[in-house]
């Protein structure tokens, strides 16, 4: 396949590939967790501090102002790499979970009022669980937590019997860390913010009398920390109020997140941190907060990491989104149906690979997921054991209390799909099942 | 494979001192937070000694092994030379070297016993 014959050569541009693990080549399968990194990011972060390291939007000496130039120019290619309106409504935070705990503490608090609701799901990573918990409790506001069905996708119907006039704002994850599925975000937005003359008619509509008061349809908030490295994202396509990813997971480095939101809805927050670059003018009586974005930005920005990311876009863009998801979808098709084979093997989530990432968490009868991840390592073969941050998923609706995780990114190939399937069958083995 | 010598295994497959011990001198559970591995441990005291122990539990093989070990280790021994066991011992028990993560399966049961017997580091 030209495809996959294309992404085979991107292996010997991450050096950490090319090293051993236990005396055996690494096989890394665990970029659901975090990616590894390409020379081009590498190389363009070490040429910052080489080159041009200097504090951002301040100095007016040369180097100051290519820093900022960079920087603000990696703000550009996040909006145009998903799909923004405009570069004042990319955010940059140190990753996806402060990009959530910014939304809950300041949209939230500002707007989720007792008597209202939050509608969730279960499947939620407990970043983009806990802090609408917590808000919840502060509030003394329900959150209302939809279930999955058997094939490990929302239970829709379910889903929006739990949204109603009350509902101030619903937060569902665009892909899920542990099933793999793709959740249809356009479909769900698209019935949630549906006009009152469309035939699908929306059950949500506020009533002529609350939309006079001020009553609006909840807003929509996404966590696409699993989404944004594997398919083409366009927000304003998704239909959502607000979208928040890392970095680390799609080739830049840790420490560098994003959030973006309508600017709209940026332009009515209140600041989360507050501090240097986010003020207009500080006086001993108060302060006045800069524009959007910079408002959400105080204190030294993580500058080399931005560029970082900028330069991952690039790398990204460079081979194409769609192309990266057919190659994984490829592979993981080719994954799924091998390991299916195995003995005792269940996978979670979506059976069909088209419905799915390159996300495979399974069990295998008869052996603990520590053990098997373990065992796996002497093979060299990198892969998670636990709950994935996804406690309640396991525990309420998968009825487990861990799994094994193989996630799959831009520079796995077949063969090593190979050995980990070997690998399970030694590990099968060795441990007498 | 080194990871998981034969005897460990059989220690997991074959667990020993298995079951509960009907009214006890002690009882304790410990949970592993990060897997929800338990390990629960009774037994009996007679003159200062451990006079029986058993264990139940569930979980990978480094935890259960591990308890399996540890009450065919400590019965007959005297409370104060329990108090002195430490995670190493454990790993010398298991005869295997665990990484930082793994460690906290193997002292699982260890924590549960100096719990039951009331001691606490």
């Amino acid at each position: 396949m030209k495809k996959s014959q294309a992404l085979k050569s991107v292996r010997k541009e991450f050096p950490i590939l090319k090293t051993k693990t236990n005396g055996k080549p690494l096989v890394y399968l665990d970029s659901a967790a975090t990616s590894q990194k390409p020379k081009a990011v590498l190389d363009t972060m070490q040429e910052f501090y080489e080159n041009y390291n200097a504090n951002i939007h301040r100095g007016v000496y040369a180097i100051s102002e290519k820093a900022t130039e960079q920087y603000e120019n990696a703000r550009g290619r996040v909006a145009e790499f998903i799909g923004a309106k405009d570069s004042s409504e990319i955010v940059f935070t140190s990753g996806t979970t402060q990009s959530v705990n910014l939304v809950a503490y300041t949209w939230g608090f500002a707007n989720v009022k007792r008597g209202d609701n939050v509608v969730t799901t279960i499947m939620e990573h407990h970043s983009n669980f806990v802090p609408w918990l917590e808000l919840c409790k502060k509030k003394g506001v329900q959150l209302r937590i939809a279930l999955i069905t058997k094939d490990g996708k929302i239970d829709l119907k379910e889903f929006y019997q739990l949204i109603n006039r009350k509902t101030k704002l619903v937060v569902l994850t665009h892909v899920s860390n542990v099933l793999g599925t793709i959740n249809p975000i356009e479909r769900i937005t698209k019935t949630l913010n549906a006009k009152p003359h469309t035939p699908a008619r929306s059950p949500f509509r506020p009533s002529s009398s609350e939309a006079r008061q001020g009553r609006l349809y909840p807003k929509i908030f996404i966590d696409g920390a699993q989404a944004v490295p594997h398919m083409l994202v366009n927000v304003q396509k998704l239909g959502c109020d607000f979208y928040v990813f890392s970095g680390h997971k799609m080739l830049a480095p840790t420490g560098v997140g994003v959030l973006w939101a309508k600017r709209e809805l940026l332009e009515e927050t209140p600041p989360f941190l507050t501090g240097g670059h986010m003020i207009r003018e500080v006086t001993t009586r108060g302060a006045g907060w800069n524009d959007v974005p910079w408002k959400f930005e105080a204190g030294t920005a993580p500058i080399a990491e931005v560029i970082g990311l900028g330069a991952a876009i690039d790398y990204l863009t460079k081979i194409g989104m769609n192309t990266i998801r057919a190659y994984e979808e490829c592979l993981t098709r080719y994954a799924m149906d091998k390991m299916k084979r195995i003995p005792g093997l269940v996978i979670y989530g979506p059976q069909n690979p088209r419905d799915r990432v390159g996300v495979i968490s399974f069990t295998v009868e008869g052996a603990h997921p520590h053990d098997l991840a373990t065992l796996l390592d002497e093979e060299g073969i990198a892969i998670r054991a636990g709950h994935h941050c996804a406690m309640p998923l396991h525990r309420e609706a998968l009825k487990i209390e861990a799994s094994v995780r193989a996630s799959f990114y831009i520079y796995n190939t077949k063969q090593e799909v190979d050995k980990l399937v070997r690998a399970l069958a030694k590990v099968r083995r060795i441990l007498g099942i | 494979m080194a990871t998981y010598p034969q005897y460990l295994l059989d220690h997991y497959k074959n667990p020993r001192n298995c079951g509960m011990i009907r009214n006890p001198d002690f009882r304790a559970k410990e949970n592993n937070i990060f897997c929800g591995d338990f390990v629960e441990i009774s037994g009996t005291v007679k003159n200062k000694k451990i006079a029986d122990i058993k264990f139940s539990g569930r979980g990978c093989v480094v935890s259960q092994a591990a308890a399996s070990l540890i009450t065919e280790f400590v019965k007959g021994k005297s409370l104060t030379r329990i108090e002195r066991i430490s995670i190493d011992d454990i790993i010398k028990l298991l005869g295997v070297t665990l990484s930082p993560t793994r460690k906290k399966c193997g002292e699982l049961p260890l924590i549960a016993l100096k719990k039951g017997l009331g001691i606490t580091k």
